[in-house]
């Protein structure tokens, strides 16, 4: 695994000019498809599976994978504390899936044991949906991404169950149940836009980032 | 059918399918024949649980032919755990894959380590929502299952043995002959698509892409942590653990070491310390010793 890209090319999609560096938390999941899509916007997209490589970077991208197994590494490896510490003060932090289940503020469904991070107000469900055969893609109307809507990926994924009142919703089904949501430097999605061609929500997020730097 | 309202909600898609194998990437997929068991790897760090009846080291030991699961015992693991499930059906026996597909796992393995169903076809893996993983010795093996519908690689290795030489030697073929592809011109794709007797848009999509185009794990014989690094090392996504785990001393253990081993499998110091203190691994059989028509890895084709 390359740790960090050779290649600083400044991206004609991101405003400004300093490159950004943007850890994506590497324990399990599908961190690597996150790295490239972060590395095609010109950041400096880098792993992050040990409590010191939080230190130099701008903002936090959390994968998608089994949630229950990246809370456990993240706590028997020491980043779950600093990486706490950190999204309390306010690093910019976007959570696919897993990644969102870690950002809550409470899994309604947890294993026993199982722990989130706390940063998000909301309460999450795992496994929403039902099980594999269940998983669908969608077209999903996003305001705050603009027309066209974004074609939307779900596998066994969670939905928000309680937004709390700082938390804007950016997305919902038409169900009315909400699948993407953002507070201040957070955004979390139940889907995983890092595994189509567009990547709007990866862009909106490094605009975060970008303004917190 | 009672997920969404959305009129444009397409299920079963290859990439739902393929996703799902690629949100378990860099994790372990573990055997278990008890929902205590189930419970035992979801706690230890598992990304999944294969629920099958036997172990591959009994299934060897025992002999006679392996099926499918009892539903009642497939029934029981998919509910202890929230993790997700898979389950082995024969290869070629398509009615036990619609058997498990109607139990709701979340993913079949079109297995050589159950008995065969059908020495000549395999399943068709497009005609169901569920997606499957299916075993391979070579790239040429991978790419026909990929070809019949297969969402997600294993190289096949020696189950129930012990033994990670066959893991070794499968998860080397299969990604060197990708990186024979890669040098290849456009015109040597054609033969190698023959010699491969895989599609030949499947594979100069391998000669471009330089990988699977779903995600390739390993399996069969990885008994310790630094076995399952090994296997990271060599290129694999993740890896199964079978009988390596609650055929052991501290299953508990030894699977939460498998878990950390594969997440820091470049990180010998890491690897070292979850290494210690594991209590016995399991028994295991010398490939070597095992005649022949004993190796399951040469069912299946």
């Amino acid at each position: 695994m390359s740790p960090t890209s050779l290649h600083r090319t400044a991206s004609p999609n991101v405003a400004g000019s300093d490159t950004l560096t943007v850890g994506v938390l590497a324990l399990q999941g599908d961190f690597r498809e996150h790295l490239a899509v972060l590395r095609g916007f010109g950041a400096d997209a880098v792993p992050v599976r040990r409590p010191e490589e939080l230190d130099s970077i701008d903002g936090i991208v959390i994968p998608g994978g089994e949630s229950t197994v990246i809370d456990k590494l993240s706590r028997i490896f020491g980043l779950a504390e600093p990486l706490k510490r950190a999204l309390a003060e306010g690093l910019p932090a976007y959570g696919t899936c897993a990644g969102l289940i870690m950002l809550s503020a409470r899994i309604v469904d947890g294993i026993e044991g199982q722990e989130s991070l706390g940063a998000l107000d909301i309460d999450v469900r795992r496994n929403a949906f039902g099980s594999q055969t269940d998983s669908f893609e969608v077209d999903l109307k996003v305001p705050a991404i603009g027309e066209p809507p974004l074609h939307a990926v779900f596998i066994r994924a969670p939905v928000v169950e309680r937004v709390g009142d700082e938390v804007k919703t950016l997305a919902t089904l038409r169900d009315g149940r909400v699948v993407a949501v953002e507070q201040g430097n957070l955004l979390g999605t139940s889907f995983h836009p890092e595994m189509t061609d567009d990547h709007r929500f990866h862009r909106y997020f490094l605009d975060k980032v970008r303004a917190a730097r | 059918m009672t997920i969404t309202n959305d009129s444009n909600t397409e299920l079963g898609t290859s990439r739902v399918k393929r996703g799902l194998a690629e949100m378990l990437k860099g994790g372990v997929i573990m055997d278990v024949v008890t929902a205590d068991q189930a419970k035992i790897a979801e706690d230890a760090g598992a990304v999944a649980v294969m629920a099958l009846e036997r172990v591959p080291a009994d299934i060897r030991a025992q002999g006679g032919v392996a099926r499918m699961s009892d539903p009642d015992l497939i029934d029981a693991i998919v509910s202890s755990v929230s993790i997700p499930v898979m389950a082995k059906a024969r290869i070629g026996h398509f009615v036990e894959a619609q058997v498990l597909q109607a139990l709701k796992v979340d993913y079949i393995d079109e297995s050589e380590v159950l008995s065969p169903a059908d020495y000549v076809n395999h399943i068709d893996k497009w005609q169901f929502n569920v997606p499957f993983v299916c075993g391979a010795t070579n790239l040429g093996e991978a790419l026909r299952r990929i070809t019949e519908g297969a969402a997600m690689i294993r190289s096949k290795g020696e189950a129930g043995t012990g033994d990670v030489s066959e893991a070794t030697k499968h998860i080397r073929t299969i990604t060197g002959q990708i990186n024979e592809l890669k040098s290849k011109t456009k015109d040597e794709l054609y033969v190698a698509a023959k010699e491969l007797q895989a599609p030949y848009e499947l594979v100069a999509e391998v000669a471009a892409t330089g990988k699977l185009p779903v995600v390739l794990f390993t399996a069969g014989g990885v008994a310790t942590p630094a076995d399952a690094a090994l296997m990271m090392q060599l290129g694999a996504d993740g890896v199964f653990v079978g009988s390596g785990i609650f055929k052991s001393g501290n299953p508990e253990r030894r699977a939460a070491a498998i878990v950390k081993a594969t997440t820091f499998y470049d990180d010998a110091e890491v690897i070292a310390d979850v290494s210690r203190g594991l209590g016995e691994a399991m028994v295991g059989i010398n490939v070597a010793d095992l005649a022949a028509p004993h190796r399951l890895a040469e069912r299946g084709w």
